[in-house]
């Protein structure tokens, strides 16, 4: 396949970035679209260019870190993958690609694709954890959890982080990414302590790095590639009204 | 009190605003929905200048309608700024954007549905309430047979002290009432085909805004759940998005085609 690509370049995060044009042959299509770009880096580096900056880490979809806008929608046009999981079967021979990085304030441009998403870090630290004593694990049947609580919670728990719900939003919002991280302890007894403190100091956070409101468009869950459901945006709602309303 | 005004600046607490006044602005729609239907019965609008006297002298009614407008225009101007805000929160724009793989076309517009209809209440706020208020209205009697049921009326040229009188002339067995004819601006105002284009585009934003809007609402408040969420869907769709802009928009195109 011969693919034709739009990729922003932008030296750092204080110049001005703009689009550029790449051609890329002999694509196979059972390349996923990071080999495509691995391709692509080879040859810019024999020609002595600046190679593409973009992250990845575990190319198999956990990570997370592999974030592309890729045709106006983030990592492309399949449902439910990362960029890492796309491969170039999904597009046409002769197809011209635009990719951007992820678009946000909170997100700033460290170089080319690659954004800084320590917003999120920035996130967690404010409250999404348990803390608990060190020690040895206690015994996995001491505590009883239900095992529809248990699912939901693991299903909350898939969320990788990756920044596609924030991307993917008119309002560049981080509602999602929050939801799923408040909710993922919040259905579990581990998290009950600390859940008002917990939803407070995150929703704060979120606030304070410049994420937009919520105006339940969909489209963070449309994109996510976990599959993250809107549901954990009204649990998060109902939680933060009442630790509002409780809370100290 | 000072958590009040900390949860109100956050990104989940102005969010909170919009969907309380919206859905209260959607309870308003039905009201103002149903009172206006008696346009059409074919009464010369007895039925419907009488209503429209009640709603402007009851005084409970009257309070109601200054928190209206003060909703209305909460409502709109809190919603501007949150578009704003949020598009701050993008500062540098994709190139390319693929909204509708993900997302609903009127969720995504909800700020120019929105000024659409901001624009037509102005609109309709000067052809009706103005009108009604500081205009020259004419007035109409109307007699009502007791023992037909019959309504014949004619223009009334004499004085009376306010909106309306009502009273029986026990000899012609008829009830006569004297009333402010609001119903006589609106058949006149909807003469104009452009009044009732302008009318009928604004129904179509109000349908788009409420298809998105209702249910969006219910997610603001945290009620998101599965035995309810095809319910509050249906009823933003059919009830809000579709049957009630429809039958706002039936009562221009009624005029028009009586004319
Ligand atoms: C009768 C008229 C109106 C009704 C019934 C109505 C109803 C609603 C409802 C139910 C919502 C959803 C709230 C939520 O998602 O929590 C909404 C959102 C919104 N409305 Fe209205 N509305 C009306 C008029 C207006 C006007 C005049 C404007 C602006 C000029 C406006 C601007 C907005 C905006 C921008 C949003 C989205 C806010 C966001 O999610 O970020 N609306 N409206
Ligand atoms: S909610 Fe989904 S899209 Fe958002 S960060 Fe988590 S995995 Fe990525
Ligand atoms: S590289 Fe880890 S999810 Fe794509």
């Amino acid at each position: 396949m011969k693919i034709n690509l739009k990729v922003w370049r932008q030296k750092n995060n204080k110049a001005k970035g703009e689009l550029k044009d790449y051609k890329v042959d002999h694509v196979s299509p059972d390349m996923s679209f990071l080999e495509m770009f691995d391709v692509l880096n080879e040859d810019l580096i024999t020609k002595g260019d600046d190679p593409i900056a973009f992250d990845h880490d575990c190319r198999e979809g956990i990570c997370g870190s592999c974030s592309m806008h890729i045709n106006g929608r983030p990592h492309g046009p399949l449902a439910g993958v990362t960029t890492c999981q796309l491969h170039m079967r999904s597009f046409k021979d002769g197809d011209t690609i635009v990719v951007e990085p992820w678009r946000a304030g909170a997100f700033p441009v460290n170089k080319d694709l690659s954004v800084d998403r320590s917003a999120f870090d920035r996130i967690i630290a404010a409250g999404g954890f348990i803390s608990v004593n060190t020690g040895n694990a206690q015994d996995a049947n001491n505590l009883p959890i239900g095992k529809e609580a248990a699912d939901e919670a693991f299903m909350s728990a898939a969320c990788i982080g990756c920044g596609a719900c924030v991307a993917a939003c008119k309002n560049a919002s981080a509602m999602l990414f929050v939801s799923a991280k408040v909710s993922q302890l919040s259905l579990l007894p581990q998290g009950q302590p600390e859940a008002k403190m917990r939803v407070m100091a995150m929703v704060n956070q979120m606030d304070a790095e410049g994420f937009g409101s919520c105006t339940n468009t969909g489209a963070c869950s449309a994109e996510c590639p976990k599959g993250i459901d809107l549901s954990n945006i009204a649990r998060m709602n109902r939680e933060f009204f009442s630790a509002n309303l409780t809370g100290k | 009190m000072n958590w009040i005004s900390t949860f109100l600046k956050s990104s989940i607490g102005k969010k909170l605003l919009m969907g309380l006044t919206g859905l209260f602005l959607c309870t308003f729609l039905i009201v103002h929905l149903s009172g206006n239907l008696q346009l059409l019965k074919h009464d010369g609008g007895l039925a419907f200048n009488t209503y429209a006297v009640f709603m402007t002298t009851n005084p409970l009614i009257k309070f109601v309608s200054y928190g209206l407008y003060a909703i209305i225009l909460f409502h709109a101007f809190w919603g501007l700024y949150l578009v704003m805000e949020n598009k701050k929160a993008r500062p540098v724009q994709y190139a390319s954007y693929n909204g509708n793989a993900n997302s609903n076309w009127s969720s995504r517009w909800m700020g120019v549905l929105g000024t659409i209809i901001l624009a037509f209440l102005i609109l309709h706020m000067w052809n009706f309430w103005a009108q009604y208020k500081f205009g020259t209205t004419p007035y109409t009697q109307y007699e009502r047979n007791l023992a037909t049921g019959k309504v014949t009326f004619s223009p009334f040229t004499g004085e009376i002290a306010g909106k309306m009188e009502k009273f029986v002339d026990t000899e012609r067995n008829v009830e006569i009432t004297q009333v402010k004819d609001l119903y006589a601006i609106v058949a006149d105002g909807f003469k104009a085909w452009w009044l009732v284009i302008i009318y009928v585009i604004s129904m179509a934003a109000l349908s788009f805004h409420l298809v998105h809007g209702f249910s969006s609402a219910f997610q603001t408040l945290g009620v998101n759940h599965k035995k309810y969420n095809a319910l509050i869907k249906n009823i933003g769709v059919w009830l809000f998005g579709i049957i009630i802009p429809i039958l706002f928009a039936i009562m221009p195109i009624y005029f028009l085609l009586l004319n």
